[in-house]
Formats: C-alpha cells, structure tokens, sequence
C-alpha cells in the first residue's frame, strides 16, 4: 500500500526502509532539507522537502491514492492537524499519530486520530514488562545489551534474605557486584549474608538474568 | 453596558495575543494569557489584570493550568496555525469551551478547517479584503 510518513530525523527513515522493506509504498515529508537530502540518498522511495501539515503539500504527496498517514513529528499539534487534513481533505483510511505529550492521547482520539500512540506509555510499559515489578530498577544494558546492569532490593519474603552468597548459588554469567546495605556499601563475598531490606547491584547476562532473579526474588523478571 | 464579564482564555501573547488581552482585560473580561516564551509577557500593559500561564498550549498540563473548563471563550492567536487548530479543538471538543475562535495564518489551512465547528480568522485574508474593498472605493469615488 502507499502510505505517507510526516516526521524528521532517524525515526522516519527507519519507518520508511521497515515499510519498503514489507513490500509497500512510503512516501516521507519532512521539513528539514539535510534530513531529505540524506534521506534520498538511503532510501529509494519519494522524499518531499515541506511541511506536512500543509494542504498543498500533502496533495503533491499524494495523500488521495495513499490508504495511510503516519505523522512523527516532534511536536503534537503537527501530528494532529497532518492527521485531520488527510483524513478530511484528501480522504485517507487510516492515521496514525505519535503524540509526544502522554496526557494529549485521548484528546486525539476524541479529535477522531484513530490510532495515537504515545512513546512515553510505550517505553514505560515495555520498561515494565522488562521489569515487572517495583522491586527491580535501573536496568541498564551495557555492551550492545551482551550484559545487564540492575538493582534489586530484597523484601521479607525474598527467598535470598537470610541466606550467604555461597548458599544462594547464583548461576554462571551473573554476579552480585555490589551490595547496600542503609548508608555501607560493600562488595560481597560467598560468606556473607543477604537480608531483606539489601539492595543489591546484579550484573548478568541475558541468559542468567531470569535464573539470577529467580533465586533472588523467588519470581522472573 | 451591563453585560456579564467573561472569562477569557488567549492563547499566544505575540502581537495579536498581546493586544486581545490587553483590550479585553480593559473591557472588564477576566483574561488568562498562555504563552511559552516568558519574554512575551513584557507586552502587556501595565493595567492589564489578568493571569499569565507560562507553557506550551499543546500540553495538557498547561491547558488545564489555564482552567479552560471554566472558560467561556478561547482565542487562539499563537503564531504557529498548529498550535491554534489544536488549542481550539481541543478546548471545544474536550473542555467544552462554548466559544472558540483560531487564528490562522495560511488561508489554505483556515479553508480546510471550515468543516470543523471552529471560527477561524485569517488575518491575510481579512487585510487582503480590506486592500480590496478600499481599492475599489477609490476607483468608483475617482469615477463618480
């Protein structure tokens, strides 16, 4: 299908190649001149140098043929009018908008942009996911993600709280590094004890980190 | 004159934002002003009484800051035509503010707001008449 992606920067070439790539049409416009410069020299589908929020532009894009609209930008009201005008003037199916403020996604949807989807929900959920609970922050991946950096505080019910590092037998490829404990800070050997209330800086690989959890929280990640 | 006093919500404090609040803090309306660049603010007179709010009319946050629910009108005079598309639907549809008009630069973007329930007003376009309706009273002044 042709669809229309407004926006600038990296997101929008990463979107175009992603949808070339699955056999479609897109058509990019973005108001930045290098960015369409550079943008035309990595991709081979339609680049438009302008403002896609512009009734004009969004015509010499196509947007009549195009059975959808994606509008990235950086900013809200950009996101909304792109959306509007293409499916009010030119009739398009389906849009999409980022909206950068998470508090605008249900005004959008009331504002008839069928589909608004916010980074700040996205990523928090996927931090969650990630996460699942409170008891794990910070997770940092290092080396091209190859490692993981956390903190983990141990709770009461932890199976870890009462039991030395040596008892706790973490599995191969994860390590406690560090543990806090009120105002100390110390680094761990196999004899000493964890108890609830610890916190403790876990580095692992991805492979470790669900069993290193397990045996930490009696739960996975 | 014994109307109700309104309370008015103006976005934008720029030339045209600036001068709306200014007038209409004078006429006795309560006015809020909403801008983003604090700078802006210099331009309202000294009488002016009412309340600046300092942020971006496309948060939230800010609108509700503003206290558009208790609005009776907002005008939308931020430079970017955006800005004030977005503001007035959203207090409309949303706030349910009763009166809401925008202020919209590009006479082909005003053109395609018509079907929405917004009052829109073009300053081009209004100044382009106004050139117009002058011209051709001077012509049939000149003839008659």
């Amino acid at each position: 299908m042709k669809l229309i992606i407004v926006g600038q920067g990296k997101i929008v070439f990463f979107l175009a190649r992603r949808f070339a790539s699955k056999g479609h049409f897109p058509i990019v416009i973005d108001a930045d001149r290098e960015d369409c410069l550079w943008l035309a020299q990595k991709q081979k589908g339609l680049v438009i140098e302008g403002d896609g929020t512009h009734p004009r532009v969004l015509e010499e894009a196509g947007a009549r043929e195009c059975q959808a609209l994606l509008a990235v930008t950086p900013h809200d009201q950009d996101n909304l009018v792109a959306c509007q005008l293409a499916a009010g003037m030119f009739g398009v199916p389906r849009t999409l908008a980022l909206v950068n403020d998470p508090e605008n996604v249900a005004a959008f949807r009331q504002l008839g942009v069928r589909t608004a989807f916010s980074t700040t929900h996205l990523v928090a959920s996927l931090i969650e996911q990630q996460a699942g609970f409170d008891q794990i922050v910070n997770l940092l991946p290092v080396a091209e993600g190859r490692m993981t950096v956390s903190e983990v505080s141990l709770e009461e019910a932890s199976p870890a709280a009462g039991q030395t590092l040596a008892e706790l037998g973490l599995p191969a490829g994860a390590l406690i590094a560090c543990l806090i404990r009120g105002e100390g800070v110390l680094v761990p050997r196999g004899g000493d004890r964890l108890a609830a209330g610890d916190r403790l800086l876990l580095i692992g690989t991805p492979a470790s980190y669900g069993p290193a959890l397990r045996r930490l929280l009696g739960k996975e990640a | 004159m014994a109307k109700k006093s309104l309370y008015v919500v103006i976005v934008g404090c720029g030339r045209l934002g600036s001068y709306l609040a200014n007038r209409l803090s004078a006429l006795g309306h309560s006015v809020v002003v909403v801008d983003k660049r604090p700078e802006t603010f210099a331009n309202l007179s000294v009488e002016f009484s009412g309340f600046k709010v300092l942020g971006d009319a496309a948060e939230w946050e800010v609108l509700k800051e503003a206290r558009l629910e208790r609005a009776d009108c907002l005008i939308a005079a931020a430079q970017e035509d955006n800005v004030n598309l977005m503001a007035a639907q959203v207090a409309a549809t949303v706030f349910k503010v009763p009166r809401v008009m925008a202020r919209v630069a590009d006479p082909a973007r005003e053109q395609a707001y018509h079907h929405l329930s917004i009052e829109t007003v073009s300053p081009a376009a209004l100044a382009g008449d106004l050139f117009v309706a002058r011209l051709e009273q001077a012509r049939e002044g000149g003839r008659a």
